[in-house]
Formats: structure tokens, sequence, C-alpha cells
């Protein structure tokens, strides 16, 4: 459950001060998959950032499980998104030379899980993920960029987050690659009830999701749950 | 994170770049090595020259006639000299003195000795029965010179094996040289002994001496009644201070002379030669284990160098690791664990090597180098605070990137 109340986030002060969000509100609930799409210097990274408790706004709150994470520290931040964010980059972000179970195992490493459970929890985030089992002692840099962006899903899941936070997924891919990890995100969310946030440029991408808001200057522009709202007001 | 983790991940980051870590761990290799070759060749060098001191004698208090001018050596300027020691002197000490458990005089000069032939130029040292049980002399042939022969001024003679070898041949039998003559200051005396080698060199050689007893050399060689030294040897280490205080206060008694500073006599406890000695040897070593040393934090530099590049190398891995939830401490620790696994390797392979190096100069036969425990402790923690010191600055900034920035990095 995320809520946020007119975010602002501002750089810098004085005459070079540079408003990247001005104002945002929108909830998403549990289960839900939303695309934040908006072209290159919309503050949709700000956002994203923001949402992944990366970083925190200048004004307004933000709730996270009914928890507000506006205010926290850094040392507290990091907890929080160790237990209740799950981020997939762009640039997949894979450690080199490193086995596809140990990057998927990373995360549990941070969050002190047991050992014997690490593996346990890997194998499952892998088999949801989609990437077959004979790639899971594979190095990542075996990997082709599908599946290398599989194993990074896999690693985002494997803590049980609450959010799933996806910056361009698709960036690096080609489209058909592209379309089947879309399709991998788009099975998560059906199938397991993972909410999900797809940040993205490409309105292709960004109609796998069941959402759509479009932020443009700082500012939410459309939000399409919203004019369904309208649409059914109307009707 | 715990600790298993952070070995697990340090194992991966310094496999991952062998060569690197091999040659950044170099430089602690050569600085520790270093430290524990020169501190072992510097004990080994103490160790020999405290040996060649005791050989002297054990527990010996030298006395000797001439002023006492700075720390004992300016002294042997009036050996010889300076005629203030008599027979009377001795017997005094012996008998009022306590904790002596010998005492002998001496009467040296150099003299040219002949025997059939052959001369050379050497030290002619008139001495009492008790010498050898002073110096610390063995007898290889024949006997050493008795009382009875000092009493009834014998031209007897005792030779050292370096002394008999000049006069006999190199390749001269000790024992077919006993009966032989020799000629000093053209008074014929009959071989009697041949000493046992001590090994020692230059000033103190004992090897290169003929020994006659004390009083034909007062009354054939020096011609007056005057001693050269007197040795005295204490009944224990402990006592030395207590015989040296005793023998300066009643010589001073005996020569009337009431400032000890002004005193016409010196006496050299051997304790104090070989503190001196000591301080200088210490000096030296640790001297040689400064310049080791210097190598030492040239070899952390390259730690905290390599450290800094593979943080700004791994700066997308840092960003990665924090939005996945890792804390300041997390990443600090991993980095640090990095830079002290580093150095404690390079500490094990240094004194692996540096005991190699001393190995090899003890095996040689230079010098017998002793490896101390201490040594190897204080190596150890070195390099461990060497990790500690130059990893925590790269560590630091690894932990204190931004996230946000990490993660863009290009």
């Amino acid at each position: 459950m995320i809520e946020i109340s007119d975010i602002t986030k501002t750089y810098g002060s004085g005459e070079t001060a540079f408003q990247a969000l001005s104002g945002v509100s929108f909830a998403v609930k549990d289960g839900e998959f939303l695309a934040i799409m908006g072209p290159s210097g919309s503050g949709k990274s700000t956002l994203m950032h923001i949402l992944g408790c990366l970083d925190t706004p200048t004004s307004g709150t933000y709730r996270l499980d009914h928890k507000d994470v506006s205010l926290l520290s850094d040392e507290e931040l990091a907890e929080i998104r160790k237990e209740k964010v799950g981020f997939v980059f762009q640039a997949f972000n894979l450690l080199p030379r490193t086995t596809v179970l140990r990057n998927v195992m990373l995360p549990l490493v941070y969050a002190d899980v047991p050992k014997d459970a690490r593996q346990r929890k890997a194998e499952r985030a892998l088999h949801a993920a989609g990437l077959s089992e004979t790639h899971f002692t594979h190095r990542s840099n075996e990997l082709s960029g599908g599946q290398i962006q599989r194993v990074a899903i896999a690693r985002a899941l494997v803590n049980d987050p609450t959010l799933i936070l996806a910056d361009e997924p698709t960036g690096n891919l080609d489209t058909k690659t592209g379309e089947i990890v879309l399709g991998t995100f788009q099975k998560l969310n059906r199938e397991e009830g993972r909410t999900i946030i797809l940040i993205t440029h490409e309105y292709e991408v960004a109609q796998h999701a069941k959402r759509i808001i479009t932020i443009r200057d700082g500012r939410i522009v459309s939000d399409s749950s919203a004019h369904e709202q309208r649409l059914t007001d109307a009707s | 994170m715990r600790f298993s983790d952070i070995l697990l991940e340090t194992n991966a980051a310094l496999s991952a770049n062998k060569v690197r870590s091999g040659l950044t761990i170099l430089g602690i290799v050569i600085g520790i090595a270093s430290v524990i070759a020169m501190v072992s060749i510097g004990q080994g060098a103490q160790a020999n020259i405290q040996s060649s001191i005791q050989s002297l004698g054990s527990n010996l208090v030298e006395i000797m006639p001439g002023a006492q001018r700075g720390q004992g050596f300016q002294a042997f300027g009036g050996r010889g000299t300076a005629k203030t020691l008599t027979d009377a002197d001795a017997q005094a000490i012996l008998s009022q003195v306590s904790n002596i458990t010998a005492m002998t005089e001496e009467v040296t000069g150099r003299y040219q000795i002949t025997a059939k032939g052959t001369n050379t130029n050497t030290t002619v040292d008139g001495v009492t029965a008790a010498y050898p049980e002073v110096r610390n002399l063995e007898i290889d042939q024949g006997t050493f010179i008795s009382d009875e022969q000092n009493q009834s001024l014998a031209k007897v003679a005792v030779l050292g094996p370096t002394t008999m070898q000049d006069l006999f041949g190199t390749d001269a039998d000790p024992s077919a040289v006993i009966g032989q003559s020799i000629r000093v200051k053209n008074l014929t005396f009959k071989v009697i002994g041949v000493t046992k080698s001590k090994g020692g060199s230059g000033f103190a050689n004992q090897d290169d001496e003929i020994y006659i007893p004390v009083l034909s050399a007062q009354r054939f060689l020096s011609g007056d009644q005057y001693l050269t030294s007197i040795d005295l040897e204490a009944a224990s280490t402990d006592a030395m201070a207590q015989v040296q205080n005793d023998a300066t206060s009643l010589l001073l008694a005996r020569h009337n002379i009431a400032d000890p500073t002004l005193a016409d006599f010196s006496v050299l406890n051997q304790n104090d030669l070989i503190s001196t000695v000591s301080a200088v040897t210490n000096t030296l070593t640790l001297l040689l284990a400064s310049i080791a040393g210097i190598s030492l934090i040239v070899g952390g530099i390259g730690i905290m160098n390599m450290m800094l590049t593979t943080v700004t190398e791994r700066t997308r891995e840092i960003g990665l690791r924090k939005a996945i939830g890792a804390k300041k401490s997390d990443i600090t620790a991993q980095f640090l664990t990095e830079a002290i696994v580093l150095t404690l390797l390079g500490g094990v392979i240094g004194v692996a090597l540096g005991s190699l190096i001393s190995l090899v100069v003890k095996w040689s036969g230079i010098l017998q180098t002793s490896i101390s425990l201490m040594a190897v402790l204080l190596a150890f923690g070195v390099s461990a605070a060497i990790g500690i010191l130059f990893g925590w600055y790269p560590a630091r900034r690894a932990a204190g990137m931004n996230p946000i920035e990490a993660l863009r990095y290009e």
C-alpha cells in the first residue's frame, strides 16, 4: 500500500534551484501494476528514487505500508529498502563473474537470512522469474540480456518486498526480449499478486501495465485509473 | 551482514584481480620481510658480539691502571703505560673484597718472538695460574703455568694457537711443539702448553698471545713491579657491581685518593661493556628496522591506492548493494576487510620470506641470526594496522557514496 501526497523535490537552492517534482499525489493499492510514464526530464526518475526510498522528498508525505518514510535517515531508508523494495535496473547491475544463485541471494545476505534458507528462497524466485534451472549455476556474464534481466527480477523478488520497482527494465534489450521480460512482470502481477511500478518513457512498454500515470515537468498530467473512474462516473 | 559472508565477498573480490592483488601485496611482503630479516640479523650480530665478550671471561671485572675517562674504551689509552697497580693491590683486593672466586694479575707487552728461524711480533702476557679460570681459557696440549713456576721465575711459555702457527708453521702439531724453545728479548722460554682456539679476532684476539709467569714477565721483560691489569672473577653476575664498587673504594683508599674522578686506575665491569655494545647494536637494529619500516609505509600507500581504484571501479556495485539494503557499516566492513586481508596475507608471506632470508644468513655461516617472536608478532600487528589505517579512507569513501549517483556512474 503506497500513498504519496503533495510530494515536491527541489534540487539546489536560491537562483539555481530546480524543482523536479511540484506536488505529486497518488495511491497504489497492493497487487497493482502501475506504469509511470514520461519523457526524460519529466521528474519520473526523481519520483522513482523517492518511491524506492533512495531519496527523500523536500516536502509532502510518503506512506509505505502505512509508515511515513519521507523523513527517515539514510540508515533507516536502507532498512526499508532491504525489507520492502525490490529494484530492477535498466543496466541490470548484476555482480560480474558471480553465479546466478549468488546474485539472487545477495539481498538475503544483507537481510541476515540464515544460510540454509537462502538457496531455497533464491531458487523459488528464479522459478517465478522464469529462468530455467540449467542456468542457476552459470556466471552472470555467461547469460543473454533477457536471462540477465530475469535474474535481476528474481533478485528483486527474493526478499518478498511490498513493491517491485523497475526502472526502464527493457531499455537495454531488443523488442522481442523486452516483450518476454514485460511478460514476466505481468505474470508475477497476475499469478503472485505482486505490486509492480514500472518506470518508462515508452508508451508501448507502459501499456503492459494495468494503470498508467503520465508525468511531465514534475506534475501528473494523466492517470488512467482516474480516467476510468471518470468514465465510470459519466455512464 | 555476517562475517562469513564478508569473507566470501572478500575472497571473490581479491581472486577476481589476482595479479593486481598480488602486486599490491608485494609492497607489504617486502616491508615485513625486511623488518623481520633486519631485526633477526641485528639480534644475531648482538648475540655474536655478546658471546665474544663473554668468551673473555665470565663475570669478569678488570682493573687497569690509568684514569677512567668516558665509558671504558678511553682507559685502554693508559694501559701498559701508566704504572699504578702492584701485586700488593691485587692481593689486598683478593683478601678484602668478598664474592671473588678467582683473581689473576697480568703484565702485558708486545715483543719480537723468535723460534728456529721464524719470528713474530705478538703480545706476551705475564699471568698467574688462575688465568685460565678467570678468562675462560682452555688448554689444548700440555699444561698451563703453575704457581710454583711463577714463584721460581721459570722461563716457560704457553702459546695461543695462532702464535704457534706463526712460529712453527701452519701445519704444526700442538703436541709436537711442547718442549720446543722460543726466544723473547734474547731469553729462552720453554713451551709447556698450547691453548685451545677461542675464535676471537681483532684487538681482543686471545689466540695470538704468549702466556708466561707474571713474576718472570716483571723480572725479565718489563723490569718493574707494576701490573698492567688485575682480572677478577665475581661469584655471580649479580655480585659484579658489588665487586666493582668494593675494589674501587679499596684501591682509592690504598692509593690515598679522595676524589673518585681522579682515580689513577679504572675498573671495567664486563656487564658495562656488554650493555654498551648492546646499546650500539640496538641502535643499529633500530636504524635498520626503521628503514625497513619506511618500505612498509610505502607498501601501505600501495594498498590504499589499490583500494581507492577498486572502490571507483566498483561504484555501481556499491550503488546496487546500497539499493538492496546494505548499510554504511556493511560497505565499510566489506572494503576494510579486503584491505586487512590483503595486508595480513602480505604479512604472512613477508614473515615467511624474512625468516627464509634470516635462515639463509644463518646457514651461510655469516651470523647466528635469531628470529624473535616479538618481531613476528610486531610484523603481524603492523600489517593489520596498516590494513586498517590505509583501508579506512577508501572504505569510508565507498560507504559514503550516494546510491543514486553510484548507480548512474559510468
